[in-house]
């Protein structure tokens, strides 16, 4: 070959958008396996979110209020429609519903440990309520869930309130999965199965079925409890408008919607990543349905999926919502996902901050697994030390970006004091794009 | 005898009286009178009570039973004894879908015939219907025993777990992973005193015994890695 010939400019290699690494990766595993992916956690995919949010703070219009010294009020009571015995909290930032099974008993008692020191509550999951949990959770919500593992009128009565699970963020319209590698006897005692199978739970409950039936399972409950707890309904973020309005009309004290962000001990990734709506873009529908029924605060509405930080409580509670929920980030503090065991996470294939097989019960971390010598890593008094720091750290944020906004309650935060920085997050959220009086969609608005 | 009006006293009061009933209390007879298809009758009962319900009872009726004996003097709609854990409930005449789900324990036993999805997902309860049962029943039932003395509808014990199927008369058709099993003698001595407990006139060797193949136990991984 000449010299010329060697000097001739080759067309550099470009990889195909469509066919990335990891779509044919994808490709090459299905083909291998014959199965699809199953992952815990919520939608990594990027979606428009609170990140997409501003607050515009005070200015010669409105004014603030001083940071270390006038109040700022962070309290909540959930269940004030119906039930004798509303759940009063110190802040508006609960902990979601994660089983036992999903969790060690060890993460279960942390975060039981954690919420009642932060002064909030704590949630049971698919699996039923374990005596730990119980035991260090001041204020617990029992869960409700179609699959109706380990439930019983015993602990329905021991319950401050109960959530009925209609759906979650992760997988709206599916059931959950506990695969063999997780079922101990003690978990499979708990849910009646048989160890080592890989459980998928029912989708859908087994006796009722549409809003009609809803309202005669909530009489079925409250009668059961003596009307004396708060009655929730958990949707995975959908049609957010006519499920929140459902729910509402079905006898609900509380609304929880979960968007598509939050996370799942376990199912198909082609579920978390393709089925629901993101968070941001369910809180004004929902908000919009309970004000046309004239229930807006009447019904609580709480929001998760995705929550990280003061901030995006100030925004989710801006929005209309009265509380928000966490679950991955919960475990975040707990030590899930920590730089510290990235040793062992590259053994598991994975590295900190990506690792999702929570299913696979080989968590470094020990929070999500049943394995007694990696659970035994999580101290849960130090677990619990954790997460209400945490919850502390969110509650402070919120508290400045409130005081900032002239507000002394967080929830006198409002959708005026929002603006956002894209198109979509502006007709999500339906405030203002910044810089701007325009929301796509917005009444009289134009185009 | 306690006899409580439905008709004037309405349901909070009645289960509200029903709950205060323990295990301590004289075991008085409750009779209910006028329940006219009324919903969450007798729920969520927590001692040893036998309570009759002259009439047609609406849905959940019995629902998380524990100890006590409910008797209905008629037909019940949907989630008869859902998730009951102890005790027993009678049905004199149909119950609509959903009989029994969820059960842990206890006996229902239905004196008609049962709806779909009678026990759906149970999880230890005894069920006993004398007519025939509607289609996809047991489905996703994971312990207990179903002994149907008339004939079953389609897709019986879709996605079964580990309860036991009995069925005397035809069965229209099997869900997945739903199987005809053998009879042993551990089978007939379990239908003779459930049959007998019942007051069913049926006798043991009539049934058939149906249960998982459990095929779908764990996912079928071509290559596991």
């Amino acid at each position: 070959m000449s010299d010329q010939e060697n000097q001739i400019p080759r067309t550099v290699p470009i990889q195909s958008a469509t066919f990335s690494s990891p779509v044919n990766a994808e490709i090459r595993r299905a083909a291998a396996t014959g199965i699809y992916d199953i992952r815990g956690g919520g939608a990594k995919r990027k979606v428009p979110h609170f990140d997409d949010l501003l607050f515009l703070g005070a200015s010669v219009s409105r004014y603030p209020l001083e940071g270390y010294r006038e109040r700022c009020d962070t309290s909540v009571t959930l269940g004030t429609r119906y039930a004798k015995t509303p759940i009063e909290l110190d802040i508006p930032i609960t902990i979601a519903g994660m089983s036992f099974g999903a969790l060690s008993a060890q993460a279960k008692e942390a975060l039981g440990r954690g919420a009642s020191a932060a002064g909030t509550s704590t949630t049971t999951g698919d699996g039923g309520m374990t005596p730990e949990e119980r035991r260090h959770s001041t204020k617990l919500v029992y869960q409700y869930l179609p699959s109706r593992y380990g439930m019983n009128p015993d602990d329905l009565r021991k319950a401050d309130a109960i959530e009925v699970v209609v759906g979650q963020g992760a997988k709206p319209g599916g059931g959950g999965m506990l695969l063999g590698q997780k079922i101990s006897d003690r978990v499979a005692e708990m849910r009646t199965l048989p160890k080592g199978i890989d459980q998928r739970s029912a989708c859908r409950h087994p006796d009722w079925t549409g809003p009609d039936d809803l309202e005669i399972k909530i009489l079925e409950l409250r009668e059961i409890t003596g009307w004396r707890v708060p009655i929730y309904i958990k949707v995975g973020a959908t049609r957010p408008y006519y499920d929140t309005a459902l729910a509402g009309k079905a006898g609900a004290d509380v609304v929880v919607l979960d968007g598509m962000q939050g996370g799942t001990a376990a199912t198909q990734d082609v579920f978390i990543e393709h089925v629901g709506l993101p968070t941001l873009a369910c809180i004004r529908p929902a908000v919009r349905a309970l004000q046309d029924l004239g229930l807006h605060r009447e019904v609580q509405l709480v929001v998760s999926g995705g929550i990280r930080s003061g901030a995006d409580v100030a925004k989710a509670l801006a929005l209309g919502a009265d509380a928000v929920s966490i679950g991955t980030a919960a475990m975040i503090a707990l030590g899930d996902n920590d730089p510290k065991w990235e040793a062992e996470y590259r053994k598991l294939g994975t590295t900190a901050g990506a690792y999702d097989d929570w299913h696979e019960g080989q968590d470094p971390a020990g929070i999500t697994t049943q394995d007694p010598m990696l659970a035994a890593r999580l101290d849960p008094v130090e677990g619990g030390r954790r997460l209400r720091n945490y919850l502390k750290v969110m509650t402070l944020e919120a508290q400045t970006i409130a005081r900032a906004c002239g507000h002394n309650h967080l929830h006198n935060l409002e959708p005026e004091d929002l603006c956002a920085l894209t198109m979509e997050s502006a007709a999500m959220a339906q405030v203002p794009l910044a810089g701007t009086d325009w929301y796509p969609g917005k009444p009289g608005g134009g185009y | 005898m306690p006899t409580y009006d439905l008709s004037t006293g309405g349901l909070r009061g009645l289960n509200e009286a029903l709950h205060a009933v323990s295990g301590a209390t004289p075991n008085e007879g409750w009779t209910v009178l006028n329940p006219m298809g009324s919903h969450a009758i007798a729920v969520g009962l927590d001692a040893p009570v036998q309570v009759t319900v002259k009439g047609p009872t609406g849905y959940y009726c019995g629902g998380m039973n524990k100890l006590a004996t409910v008797h209905v003097e008629g037909s019940v709609g949907p989630g008869v004894a859902e998730n009951m854990m102890s005790g027993t409930v009678i049905v004199d005449g149909d119950a609509s879908q959903y009989a029994g789900a969820t059960g842990h324990g206890g006996l229902l036993n239905i004196k008609g015939n049962a709806s779909s999805r009678c026990g759906i997902s149970m999880k230890g309860i005894d069920i006993v219907v004398h007519g025939n049962i509607g289609h996809m029943s047991a489905f996703m039932a994971q312990a207990g025993n179903l002994v149907v003395c008339g004939d079953a509808g389609e897709a019986l014990g879709e996605s079964l777990y580990e309860a036991r199927l009995f069925v005397r008369g035809s069965v229209k058709s099997l869900g997945a992973d739903c199987v005809e099993k053998e009879v042993r003698p551990e089978h007939l001595d379990l239908l003779a005193d459930l049959l007998d407990r019942a007051g069913a006139k049926a006798k043991p060797e009539e049934f058939r015994r149906f249960g998982s193949a459990r095929t779908l136990y764990n996912f079928d991984i071509d290559n596991a890695y």
